[in-house]
């Protein structure tokens, strides 16, 4: 298993390089230069831009700011940001915690929903039940993200009044982060209304992100249950007389499993990913929006640097999977 | 934990028990500030949420206008030859007392001095640590124009100029110029964290600093030792929300009282919703299609003239603005002293221009029209703009191409004075004064830069720096009226619209005044 491990491990540096130079390149691939875009229609003298140029480092060659870029990540140091000109990283810190929360959250209820959902439809194949799981995670699939949180803001937030349009607290709160999870933070505190506050600000945002992932797993559940409803020893089991809760939960589902926790696992890129929009639509302060105004202001330093963090999570959480992986099933080792 | 009285008022607020309750005002505003240094920024959005909520300058505009009144300054005097202004300053405006700062002392000629000291003094710690980067102040050529400051006595100081400058007092009242407190910061530097100055703010506005989250919200409370009185609201709390969309769902579950930069397109429902008041206002700005006039046909003032005819802008301003602007004539906005409404705007007229064109001698021209990618306060949609463009010039007989770049690279572009193509730009107002439309972008100074006509026109630009000298704003705006008649025979400019600003807030919020130069101020503002 250790040696599983290690292999894994080293498989992750040359990908991990890669990343680097994709991250650096990508945002300066980009039109757009972040000195300019600060001066707006005023402009700049020529003779500023130089002296701005010179300070933020921009005016050396890119394989030495590529280097020097290398050489502060392997320090743990990312840089400062060219607008807050705080460290990249206590930024980039100091929100991850809340997207991770929000992920977590988004994909419980991805997992609540959408495997017993398969699991169903698996058993009730062909049949109306089947034909409505199927159809209903389709449109889930195909849903922009935008529109979906749009729309449930306006029904459940504006309309109904059930749930908060967007934040991640009520402004009565100010809790201490301690873990950066709002409802850990909060149950910290002892404050039980910040705790259910969160919590009802949660909902919805959860709700958007999961959708997607909640598909997803359906789908996948439902296809691999298939596949192993069809296997010999689920007909052994049936012979031997067991009940069809006992050949479903344990005969089936477990085996079954196996492909689902690879798709679950590979729902974090995407729930990162749709995080961008979800955490835009619902002002949420974590790292999806700070990304998108890194972006737009061209702040190198924290693009390239959140980058980096964002491929590092998604590259260990796919290694934690296969870890995972090599646990349920030990053929996998090998 | 800790739980802010906010919290205590809130509660009381909602079992509605207690007669005693905290105000609290809720901002759904656009977007993250930079830092709380406004020195350092030019954003409006950092603006607002430090300049405009904690900080006071030696002068400000009177809320709702671009006029310049006292402020921690009650009065001031420029002296004959215009090179010294001297400023008398209140003793009994305070710098806010917090968790992280109690002051010793009342404002004094020493902090004022240190607010600017600190923005052009190389020597100076905190021109050190922010190497120098003090953009708007660079940007108004502070540096260049202020020779010295001089403390008369301990309420008075002198600002020597190094030529005179009219607009030099209203630049005073810009966001840039926020009196900091040197016992503060100088407190920070012997602590040996200076950076903190940027994060834990200390003025002596209306509002000072609880909080911030990251991208969440941003918590004020009233300043009780203002020197205008504690505000009506007792908390203000800026909910960063960056969708348009979501601000005006929030504004509608009530979620926060106030929101700027609605949808255009939403106005129309905003304004039929019973709870929710529609403020506006024209603006502090003008769009403008911009000729090349260095470059043939276009360096004739007949041919731009007559393409100029040949557009439809009032069919822009329905079509684009929907409604929500006024056709320009002038480069400056009508709101603005020196405005020159005698002014007749050259006619839609393409068989006059078509005609004007034959007899300037251009057949069969072609040219390009620079559409900006982004959606300005002046001009919400370029592309859709230029494509009418487009389209009446081609009635003329004119072949017009739309090209755009990426924002920072058209605006790199756009300012060559080799480039090819008419620009369509704008800009608002920093200081209300005419100086800042017609100076900055119609000056000898601007070209290749801020000018994107290219134009230079010696008539123009010496009255333009014949205003900038003077003291009396009656002979300057004189001057600026003249300047308005030159500019509109030689027609550098196609002057596009001028925007309205729209301002939604719930009806229970009282006092606000839509701020011209687009800052959000909440000074004064109450809920019923």
């Amino acid at each position: 298993m250790f040696k599983f491990f290690l292999i894994k491990l080293a498989q992750l540096v040359p990908t991990f390089i890669g990343v680097t130079i994709v991250a650096f390149a990508f945002i300066r691939l980009l039109p757009g230069d972040p000195i300019l875009l600060m001066a707006g229609e005023r402009g700049i003298s020529a003779e500023r831009y130089a002296q701005l140029e010179s300070q933020m480092g921009f005016d050396r060659s890119l394989v030495v700011q590529y280097l020097d870029f290398l050489k502060g990540l392997l320090h743990g140091d990312l840089g400062n940001s060219l607008v807050t000109h705080a460290p990249v990283m206590d930024e980039f810190m100091s929100r991850f915690p809340a997207t991770l929360e929000l992920s977590l959250f988004a994909l419980a209820f991805a997992v609540i929903i959408g495997l017993p959902a398969g699991v169903l439809a698996a058993v009730k194949r062909g049949k109306t039940l089947d034909h409505t799981i199927m159809g209903v995670s389709l449109t889930g699939y195909s849903m922009p993200i935008f529109w979906w949180g749009l729309l449930l803001i306006m029904l459940f937030s504006s309309t109904l009044g059930w749930t908060p349009v967007s934040g991640r607290i009520s402004y009565m709160y100010f809790i201490e982060p301690v873990t950066g999870f709002m409802t850990i933070d909060s149950l910290i505190a002892g404050d039980w209304g910040a705790f259910l506050s969160a919590l009802h600000y949660l909902i919805l945002p959860s709700i958007v992100l999961g959708t997607i992932p909640l598909a997803v797993i359906a789908r996948q559940t439902r296809s691999s249950m298939l596949e192993v409803l069809g296997e010999d020893y689920v007909r052994t089991a049936r012979a031997k007389g067991l009940s069809n809760f006992r050949v479903i939960m344990v005969h089936t589902l477990r085996n079954a499993l196996i492909s689902v926790v690879t798709v679950i696992g590979l729902q974090v890129g995407l729930l990162l990913a749709g995080a961008i929009l979800t955490e835009t639509i619902f002002s949420w302060p974590g790292i999806g929006k700070w990304m998108i105004d890194a972006i737009s202001r061209r702040d190198y330093p924290s693009v390239q640097g959140g980058l980096v963090l964002i491929a590092f999570i998604v590259m260990i959480v796919n290694l934690l999977v296969d870890l995972a992986y090599g646990v349920i099933n030990p053929r996998i080792r090998h | 934990m800790k739980k802010t009285l906010l919290a205590a008022g809130i509660a009381a607020m909602m079992t509605g028990a207690t007669p005693v309750m905290a105000k609290t005002l809720v901002y759904c505003s656009e977007g993250s500030p930079e830092g709380f240094d406004p020195s350092l920024y030019t954003a409006g959005t950092t603006f607002d949420a430090s300049s405009k909520t904690i900080y006071n300058r030696l002068v400000q505009f009177k809320p709702g206008t671009t006029e310049v009144e006292p402020a921690i300054a009650e009065s001031w005097d420029v002296s004959d030859d215009g090179l010294e202004v001297t400023f008398h300053l209140r003793d009994d405006v305070k710098f806010q007392t917090t968790d992280y700062f109690t002051p010793s002392r009342a404002l004094d000629a020493d902090d004022v001095i240190w607010t600017f000291e600190r923005q052009m003094d190389e020597n100076n710690p905190y021109y050190k640590l922010a190497n120098g980067s003090f953009e708007y102040f660079n940007a108004m050529s502070m540096g260049d124009l202020i020779e010295s400051i001089d403390k008369v006595d301990d309420h008075t100081v002198k600002f020597v100029l190094t030529e005179p400058n009219a607009p030099f007092v209203a630049n005073l009242a810009m966001d840039f110029a926020s009196i900091h407190s040197k016992e503060y910061e100088q407190q920070l530097l012997d602590e040996g964290k200076p950076e903190l100055a940027n994060q834990q703010p200390i003025g002596t506005g209306p509002f000072q600093f609880v909080n911030y989250r990251e991208d969440a919200a941003i918590r004020y409370q009233a300043n009780p030792d203002y020197f205008r009185g504690k505000q009506p609201i007792d908390n203000l709390v800026f909910a960063i929300t960056s969708d348009a969309q979501v601000r005006y769902q929030k504004l509608m579950a009530g979620e926060c009282q106030v929101m700027p930069f609605p949808n255009p397109s939403d106005v129309e429902a905003m304004q039929q919703n019973a709870d929710i008041n529609v403020l506006e206002e024209a603006g502090l700005n003008v769009a403008y299609l911009a000729y090349n006039t260095q470059m043939a046909p276009f360096d004739k003032p007949e041919v731009r003239k007559a393409l100029n005819m040949a557009i439809n802008k009032q069919a822009i301003i329905d079509a684009v603005f929907q409604g929500a602007g006024q056709v320009a004539k002038n480069p400056i906005p009508p709101s603005m002293w020196g405005y020159n409404d005698a002014i007749q705007d050259d006619p839609y007229d393409p068989e006059k221009a078509e005609q004007m064109l034959k007899d300037a001698g251009v057949e069969n021209l072609k040219m390009n029209i620079w559409a900006m990618p982004v959606q300005r306060p002046y001009m919400p949609n370029a592309r859709r703009t230029a494509e009418l463009m487009q389209s009446d010039l081609s009635k003329v007989g004119v072949d017009a191409q739309i090209v755009t770049y990426e924002w920072g690279e058209y605006l790199k572009r756009s300012s060559d004075v080799n480039r090819d193509g008419a620009v369509i730009l704008g800009w608002t107002g920093d200081n209300g004064d005419p100086d800042n439309f017609l100076g900055v972008l119609l000056g000898c100074d601007g070209v290749g830069g801020a000018n994107r006509s290219q134009w230079c026109y010696q008539p123009f630009d010496e009255l333009i720096q014949k205003a900038r000298t003077l003291d009396s704003q009656e002979e300057r705006a004189k001057l600026y009226e003249q300047a308005q008649e030159i500019f509109k025979e030689q027609a550098p400019w196609d002057t596009l619209a001028h925007s309205t600003v729209f301002m939604p807030l719930r009806k229970e919020v009282t006092g606000y005044k839509i701020d011209p130069l687009g800052g959000h101020s909440f000074e004064g503002v109450d809920i019923e």
